[in-house]
């Protein structure tokens, strides 16, 4: 398993170079020039956007400003923001708490309630709890997050006053309670669906009517033998869904107003503050990587039949 | 039971994690409390500046309403666009080429340092130096000398202007390479601000943590959340801090920062966003703010375009006659802006009743001119806006009105986002007419023509260009009187209406709005709210 994991670690290497390559292209392919875009659109002088992109170095060719800036972050340096002067390490630490706090709130959320949802209805298929909850998950995947998130807002926080509309401040978990549960809605309903599906179809197995015919206690059935199996297929869900849920941060927050990750990152696209934007992703990315690697190594616990080579 | 024990050590994982995270919260979570702050200050929906806060370096309004409340220069203006002496005591010319600065005595930086001669001096004289890149170094242009510390090419030949002397500590004069009879109203502009010496020492640090001489005193920013301003004991100037102090809150949308309005989170909202318009005036009462400010929009044909190359103003005259401007304006607009009927907008010096039909919707006649200027090649153009600073609408609704009235075609040509809009107008690549927009950067009528339809102003994007323009707006800078040249631009005035280098479309109105907790909210000539009038109740 040891080298497994070296293994899968070592393969990050390539896609992390490949991806922030990529996104760093993709940058600089928009159209828009960052330093002339900070000047707007009254008068403004040529000579002065020349001299800053030549302190930056943003007048290099392309493939030297990729090379300047993987140098950079080898060192752990980030790089400056355009506009504001500050190192975008600072940026991203100011910001990076904040929806990872939101993504974990939202997270814990989608695997508590979602997969306790899917047990109950999937323990008694075809009932009214069952259908109840199929309804339920239907309307949350057809309502998209920001509907949601103005429904609940009006409703909450102007209706019944029952909290703050908006997130004054990112730090307090009882006011991201319903930026969270927005953020959750969607995936909530996959897992519980998942969930759902995948008990009730284990139900009707063989190893689950051979535990029962030992006479086995219902918790020991449930908890231990069927669980275990249901579970491989919302684990994998769940996992990709952390990344999803970082990004699906980006419309959440800006209805909410958290600061956080999404804001940022939005802001940065449409000034064209490449390095930001890329430092971002890049960390983006990690995130997803090390994901996918604590799904697979999971599986193992979930399965011990799985073995890794 | 190999499983079992590695999914308990993963559960303690998320625990420790969560814990951190919920740690680290905990740390920088003071201060940034509910409601609006502390005691007697008041708070408004000013965002994230862009940049650090150097005066010379900012010309967004986050970044200058901030700079506004820390600095202040030599003049500022009324509601009416009167000057009002601030920092100075008079500012005088006798031939409209040298100026001399008399200053108040006893002002001093919030550091104790006095404000002299030489705040000043040396500050423009680094504002203007090539070499520390100022976004606004061009406002500097006019003085003698500027040339030597900002080449077009290579390193500054000098590091100071010739054109600025100090008299004495209070007194200095500025010599301009021409004439320029408005040229004092040029310095209520933010970026004449003078500077402490603390500020030579490390320019970086200066901009993040702020020492000016202005009615508030920086305390702290809280990038993307807050900057929090104290009001400063001993200032005396005529804008003195009515109120302890204030929160420029940075929100992510309208909408939000409106919310926070409505439920008394928020002291004051300086824009209420589409959605909202419609009930603002109902959910505020005596707290919504409607007011037209020095600002215009138009509709500017790029004089280069196939479509526009040589184009007979007539042509021009008449799409502008096949807008319906109070319809839109009414509907489309919600009644956030005022139809235009001249090129400058009310409430800058020489804004004249042109006496023309031209701004009037008259479908007839629109048709007839463009017919006699032998119509619009192609019977189609493009207009080019960004998505991103919601024109659809509006330019969806001229176009139908264009094509209603005189069966001309004219189709949106929408860029991603402002920085698209802008590259494609600097590299002359606007097919067709691109939406314009302009604010007083002084409350002069000669701001809104020269620094737009002069052949070499640089926000001359429509590359207008015509001698006859040209040499009466030289000409009307070489007055020797203030009114004079007022009164010569509104002759240049008369004669863009017979040429039409951009269609008028409407002024700007500002659509704002406090709560119950504060009063006295007031707007300036450019649209912002005077925050130093306002009071707590």
């Amino acid at each position: 398993m040891g080298r497994y994991v070296a293994r899968r670690l070592l393969q990050m290497i390539p896609v992390f170079i490949g991806s922030t390559l990529l996104i760093f292209c993709m940058m600089y392919a928009l159209p828009g020039d960052p330093v002339r875009a900070m000047m707007g659109d009254q008068a403004y002088d040529p000579t002065v956007v020349a001299s800053i992109k030549k302190d930056l170095g943003l007048d290099q060719p392309l493939i030297q400003q990729y090379v300047n800036y993987m140098t950079g972050l080898l060192q752990g340096d980030f790089g400056t923001q355009i506009a504001s002067q500050r190192p975008i390490a600072d940026v991203i630490a100011d910001a990076f708490p904040v929806t990872i706090r939101l993504t974990i709130f939202a997270f814990t959320f989608v695997t508590v309630v979602g997969i306790g949802l899917g047990v109950v209805a999937g323990l008694r298929p075809d009932t009214l709890r069952d259908r109840g909850l199929l309804t339920l998950t239907l309307i949350l995947v057809s309502m998209p997050s920001f509907v949601l998130g103005f429904l609940l807002q009006y409703l909450l926080a102007f209706k019944w006053q029952v909290t703050t509309p908006t997130v004054t401040d990112s730090t307090d978990f009882g006011q991201l309670a319903l930026p969270a549960t927005v953020l959750a809605s969607l995936s909530l309903a996959y897992v519980a669906r998942l969930t759902r599906t995948s008990i009730a179809e284990n139900l009707r197995s063989d190893y689950i009517r051979t535990a029962v015919a030992k006479g086995l206690p219902r918790r020991r059935v449930v908890g231990v033998h069927l669980m275990r199996n249901s579970l491989i297929p919302v684990v994998t869900f769940l996992g990709i869904e952390i990344g999803s849920l970082m990004t699906g941060a980006i419309v959440t927050e800006g209805i909410f107003n958290v600061r956080g990750i999404g804001i940022e990152i939005y802001d940065a696209l449409s000034r064209r503050e490449g390095a930001t934007v890329v430092g971002i992703a890049s960390l983006m990315v990690l995130i997803y990587l090390a994901a996918s690697l604590i799904v697979d190594l999971l599986y193992a616990v979930l399965d011990p039949r799985i073995r890794y080579a | 039971m190999r499983g079992a024990r590695s999914a308990k050590w993963v559960a303690g994982a998320i625990v420790v994690a969560l814990a951190a995270t919920a740690c680290g919260g905990d740390s920088d979570g003071e201060g940034n409390s509910k409601g609006s702050g502390p005691a007697g200050y008041v708070s408004i929906d000013v965002g994230e500046p862009q940049k650090p806060l150097i005066p010379a370096d900012t010309n967004e309004s986050n970044g200058s309403y901030v700079i506004q409340s820390l600095f202040t220069q030599l003049l500022d203006f009324d509601s009416k666009g009167e000057i009002v002496y601030t920092n100075a005591e008079s500012v005088t010319t006798d031939d409209s080429k040298t100026w001399t600065v008399k200053l108040k005595k006893g002002w001093k930086f919030h550091n104790g340092e006095e404000v002299t001669s030489k705040s000043y001096i040396d500050a423009w004289n680094w504002y203007a130096n090539i070499k520390n890149n100022q976004q606004n170094s061009f406002w500097f242009q006019d003085i003698k000398g500027y040339d030597d510390v900002h080449p077009e090419k290579g390193d500054p030949k000098a590091e100071t202007m010739s054109g600025l002397k100090a008299v004495d500590d209070h007194t200095f004069t500025i010599e301009l390479k021409n004439t320029m009879p408005y040229f004092n109203y040029k310095l209520g502009y933010t970026t004449w601000a003078p500077l402490p010496k603390v500020f030579y020492d490390d320019p970086k640090a200066f901009g993040q943590k702020p020492v000016g001489n202005g009615p508030y005193k920086f305390e702290k920013w809280d990038h993307k959340k807050l900057i929090q301003v104290k009001a400063w004991d001993e200032y005396q100037g005529p804008n003195k801090a009515k109120n302890k102090g204030v929160q420029f809150k940075a929100y992510t949308t309208l909408e939000a920062a409106y919310k926070d309005v409505v439920s008394g989170n928020l002291d004051m909202i300086r824009q209420v966003g589409p959605t909202d318009l419609p009930k603002y005036k109902q959910d505020l009462g005596d707290g919504a703010i409607e007011q037209p400010y020095a600002a215009i929009q138009t509709l500017t044909p790029a004089f280069y375009s196939k479509t526009f190359k040589d184009i007979d103003p007539k042509v021009l005259q008449g799409l502008s006659m096949a807008i319906d401007r109070n319809t839109i304006t009414k509907t489309v607009l919600n009644n956030t802006r005022t139809p235009a009927e001249s090129f400058t907008p009310p409430g800058v010096k020489g804004n004249q009743n042109l006496d023309t039909d031209v701004f009037t919707y008259n479908p007839t006649k629109a048709k007839q001119l463009i017919e006699e200027g032998g119509g619009v090649p192609g019977n189609k153009f493009t207009v080019q806006y960004n998505t991103d600073g919601g024109h659809k609408e509006w330019v969806t609704a001229v176009c139908e009105s264009i094509r209603k009235a005189t069966g001309v075609d004219c189709v949106g040509d929408p860029k991603p986002d402002f920085a698209t809009d802008l590259e494609a107008r600097d590299n002359d690549q606007v097919k067709g007419m691109y939406r314009g927009g302009w604010v007083a950067d002084y409350p002069v009528n000669a701001n809104f023509m020269k620094e737009l339809y002069h052949t070499t102003a640089e926000a001359n994007n429509g590359r207008f260009s015509n001698k006859e323009i040209d040499k009466l707006m030289n000409e009307a800078d070489k007055a020797k009187s203030l009114d004079e040249s007022v009164k010569a631009f509104q002759e240049v005035e008369k004669k863009l209406v017979e040429h039409m280098p951009a269609i008028p479309l409407w002024y700007y109105r500002i659509n704002g709005g406090h709560g119950k907790n504060v009063d006295n909210v007031n707007v300036d000539f450019h649209g912002d709210l005077e925050v130093w009038a306002v009071t707590t109740k």
